[in-house]
C-alpha cells in the first residue's frame, strides 16, 4: 500500500502517466501482434520486415512499464487548466472542414475552420465568417490559379474562376 | 581550395534572378515565421512542401534554407520585444533581450542580434562550403553500418540527451519510429501496419505530422491556456543600432557563439537550442560584467543568437553529405529533397554539384538579404505582433490544412490531421517534446534499412555492428548520451538538462 503513504505525504500517484501507460501498451502490443503476423522472411540479414515492428513494440511495452513506474513515483507536477470549450471549437471546425470539403468547395469549408478557430480564440462577431470567406478566395486563388494546386471547387468557386 | 572553386561557381548560379527571385521570397517568409509567435521554421516548411510540387527544386530548395536561416533572425525580435519566443531556438534570447528591452535599449538588443546573426550565418556558411566536400569523403567509406550508428546517435541526442525527462523524450521518438512503420517494407515490399486502408500504403506523411503536432497542435495548446490579455509588446524607443561600447561587447560574443553553434550543429548533437543555451552559459561564464545577466546583458544576447544561427547552418553539413536530419526543420528538409526525386548525400554532390553549390552559396546572398530585412526594415516586422492572436491562428489553421487538400483532398488525410493535432496537443500539455516524434518518422525506416543491409552483408552476424572502429565509437557515444544524462537526472543534477531541452526545431 505504498501508494495511499504516499498520499499522506502530500506525493499522489501521477494518474495520467497511467493512461499514457495504457495507450503506450496498447499501441506497443499491436506492433508486437503485426510483427508476428506478417510472413517475415529473414534471408541473410536474418532479420525480415517483422523484426522492426517486435523490436519497437518491445521498447513501447518497456516505456509503459516506465510510466508506471513514474505514475506511482507522482514525480510530476499538477497541470494548468485547460479551456476545453476552446480545443473543441478548433476540432469542430476541423470536422467540419473535412466533412463539407466535397459538398460545398474549399472556400466555404475553410471559412468555417477560420470562423471556428477565431471563436477558441474568444473572437465571437459574426464578421470572422466573411473574413475567412475572403481570405480563403484569394488563397484558391493564387494556389490553385497559380500554383496549380488541385483544390477542391464548389459552387462560388465555379462562378467566381470558371473552373 | 577546391571548395573556393565550387563555391565560386555555385555563386554565379545563386546570381540567377529567379533564384534570387526564390531566396528572396525564403528568406522574408522566414523572417516573418520567426517573429510570430507560435509558429516556426519547421512548421512554415512543412506548409510549403506541398504547394512546391509544380516548381523548380533548385528554387524551392533555396527557398526552404533561405524560411531556415530566415526564422533564426526573426524568432529574435519577438523574444526582445514580447518575452515570448517566435521560435525555440531563441528562449534564452528572451531571457536578457527582454529585460534590455524593458531598460528602454530594445534597438541595441535587436542591432546586436540581427548583426550577430549575421556574422555567425557568413562564418557558418563558409564553413559549411569548406567542411562538405571533406565530409563527402569520408562518407565514402561509411558502410551500413556506419550510417546506423551515426543515426544512432542521433536518435539518442534528439530524444532523451537532454529536456527534463528522458522517459518522455524516448516515449516521444518511438511514437516516431512507431509511426514510421506503417507502409510499405522499402526492402521486401511487406505491406505493414496499412490494416487495409489504401491511403496508409504510402505511409504517413512527414508533413502531415508536422503540420499537424506543430500547427494544431500548437493552436490548441494556447487556446485551451487563454489568459485574457495579449502580451505588451515593447516598442523600440531610438534608433535600431549600437554604441562603441556594445559593439565592443559583442562582437568577440558573436565570434564564441559561431565556434559552439556550428559544431552542434554539425555533429548530430541536438540543434540550435541546445547551442543557444550553451552561449548563454558561456558568455555569461566568461564576461567582465557578470552582474548584469539577469538584467540585460548585451553579450547574452549576442551570443545566443550567434550560436543558433550557426547551427542551423552547421544542420545542413549532416543533412546535406550524408542524408541525416538531427533537427524537426532538416528532417523536413529532407521530405522536400525526397519530393523532387533527390537524395542528399555523398553523391548528391557528385550528381547536381550545380544544385548542391548553388544551394551552399544562395544562402551567402540569403544571409546579406537578412541583415538589410532586420536592421532598417525592422519596424515592419514588429507590425507583425500588434495582429490579434484570433485572427493569426485562424490564418494558420487555414493554410495547415491548405497544404493536405491541395496534394491529397482523402478524409483519411485530414482526420489524421486532427487525431495527430489532438495528440500533439496532448504532448505539448504534458510536456512531452515533438522533434523526436518528425525524426523518428523519418529517419526511422532509413535506419532500419541499414541495419537490414548491415547485418545482410554480415550474414546475420550481430558482431557486424561494432566491428569498425567508427561505428563502435558512434554506437559508444550513443550509449554514453543515453546513460550520463540519466545518471546526471537521477543524481539531481537534472535541472540543467531540462533547460536546455529541444523543442521544436
Amino acid at each position: 500500500m505504498s501508494d495511499l503513504d504516499q498520499t499522506k505525504n502530500g506525493r499522489r500517484p501521477f494518474g495520467a502517466a497511467f493512461i499514457i501507460a495504457l495507450g503506450l501498451a496498447m499501441l506497443g502490443a499491436l506492433l508486437l501482434w503485426q510483427g508476428f503476423t506478417i510472413p517475415d522472411k529473414g534471408g541473410y540479414a536474418g532479420i525480415g520486415s517483422g523484426a522492426a515492428p517486435k523490436a519497437i513494440g518491445t521498447v513501447l511495452l518497456l516505456l509503459a512499464l516506465g510510466h508506471v513506474y513514474a505514475g506511482l513515483k507522482g514525480a510530476d507536477g499538477p497541470r494548468a487548466h485547460q479551456n476545453w470549450a476552446a480545443v473543441g471549437w478548433i476540432v469542430f471546425g476541423l470536422l467540419l472542414q473535412l466533412l463539407l470539403l466535397r459538398a460545398v468547395g474549399f472556400s466555404l469549408a475553410a471559412a468555417l475552420l477560420f470562423a471556428c478557430t477565431a471563436r477558441a480564440f474568444g473572437y465571437r462577431k459574426f464578421r470572422a465568417l466573411p473574413l475567412g470567406f475572403g481570405l480563403a478566395l484569394v488563397v484558391y486563388g493564387i494556389f490553385d490559379g497559380l500554383l496549380k494546386l488541385n483544390l477542391p471547387a464548389g459552387l462560388v468557386e465555379h462562378l467566381i474562376f470558371g473552373g | 581550395m577546391e571548395a573556393l572553386g565550387f563555391l565560386y561557381q555555385g555563386l554565379a548560379t545563386a546570381m540567377d534572378p529567379s533564384l534570387l527571385l526564390y531566396a528572396l521570397l525564403g528568406v522574408a517568409l522566414g523572417t516573418m515565421v520567426g517573429v510570430l509567435p507560435g509558429i516556426g521554421p519547421a512548421l512554415t516548411v512543412a506548409l510549403l512542401l506541398p504547394v512546391t510540387y509544380g516548381l523548380d527544386p533548385a528554387g524551392s530548395l533555396i527557398m526552404f534554407a533561405g524560411i531556415y536561416y530566415g526564422g533564426m533572425y526573426g524568432g529574435s525580435t519577438t523574444s526582445i520585444l514580447l518575452n515570448t519566443p517566435g521560435e525555440s531556438a531563441s528562449i534564452v534570447t528572451a531571457i536578457e533581450g527582454n529585460k534590455m528591452a524593458r531598460a528602454g535599449r530594445g534597438g541595441p538588443a535587436l542591432a546586436t542580434a540581427a548583426i550577430g546573426s549575421f556574422v555567425a550565418g557568413l562564418l557558418a556558411t563558409l564553413a559549411l562550403a569548406l567542411i562538405a566536400p571533406t565530409i563527402v569523403k569520408l562518407a565514402l567509406i561509411f558502410g551500413p553500418r556506419e550510417y546506423f550508428a551515426l543515426m544512432v546517435l542521433a536518435f539518442v541526442t534528439v530524444s532523451a540527451a537532454f529536456g527534463d525527462s528522458a522517459l518522455k523524450g524516448l516515449t516521444s521518438l518511438f511514437l516516431g519510429l512507431a509511426l514510421g512503420l506503417v507502409g510499405i517494407d522499402g526492402l521486401t515490399g511487406q505491406t505493414r501496419l496499412a490494416f487495409g486502408v489504401p491511403q496508409l500504403l504510402d505511409g504517413i506523411e512527414v508533413t502531415t505530422i508536422a503540420v499537424a503536432m506543430f500547427a494544431i497542435g500548437e493552436a490548441l495548446f494556447v487556446a485551451a491556456r487563454i489568459s485574457g490579455a495579449d502580451e505588451k509588446v515593447h516598442q523600440i524607443t531610438g534608433a535600431v543600432r549600437m554604441s562603441a561600447t556594445d559593439w565592443q561587447r559583442s562582437w568577440k560574443a558573436w565570434l564564441r557563439g559561431t565556434a559552439i553553434g556550428f559544431p552542434i550543429g554539425a555533429m548530430p548533437a541536438g540543434g540550435a537550442d541546445i547551442a543557444s543555451f550553451l552561449s548563454y552559459g558561456t558568455e555569461k561564464r566568461m564576461s567582465k560584467h557578470p552582474e548584469e545577466f539577469g538584467h540585460g546583458a548585451i553579450e547574452g544576447v549576442a551570443g545566443p543568437e550567434a550560436a543558433n544561427n550557426a547551427a542551423a547552418a552547421g544542420t545542413l553539413v549532416p543533412l546535406l553529405t550524408l542524408g541525416l536530419p538531427t533537427t524537426a526543420t532538416a528532417a523536413i528538409m529532407l521530405a522536400g529533397f525526397q519530393q523532387f526525386g533527390l537524395q542528399p548525400g555523398p553523391l548528391l554532390f557528385v550528381t547536381a554539384p550545380t544544385l548542391v553549390w548553388g544551394l551552399i552559396a544562395s544562402l551567402l546572398i540569403a544571409n546579406v538579404m537578412l541583415l538589410v530585412l532586420n536592421l532598417p526594415m525592422i519596424r515592419i516586422w514588429i507590425k507583425l505582433l500588434s495582429i490579434p492572436r484570433h485572427w493569426l491562428y485562424a490564418g494558420i489553421l487555414l493554410f495547415a490544412t491548405l497544404g493536405t487538400i491541395g496534394v491529397n483532398p482523402s478524409p483519411v488525410e485530414l482526420m489524421q490531421l486532427t487525431i495527430f493535432g489532438l495528440l500533439g496537443f496532448g504532448m505539448r500539455v504534458m510536456n512531452y517534446p515533438i522533434a523526436p516524434v518528425v525524426v523518428g518518422l523519418i529517419l526511422g525506416p532509413m535506419a532500419e534499412q541499414q541495419l537490414r543491409r548491415a547485418l545482410a552483408i554480415a550474414q546475420g552476424d550481430w558482431a557486424t555492428l561494432v566491428s569498425t572502429p567508427l561505428s563502435a565509437v558512434l554506437l559508444g557515444l550513443a550509449a554514453v548520451a543515453l546513460i550520463v544524462p540519466m545518471v546526471l537526472r537521477a543524481g539531481g543534477k537534472g535541472a540543467a538538462l531540462a533547460q536546455i531541452g529541444a523543442d521544436n526545431d
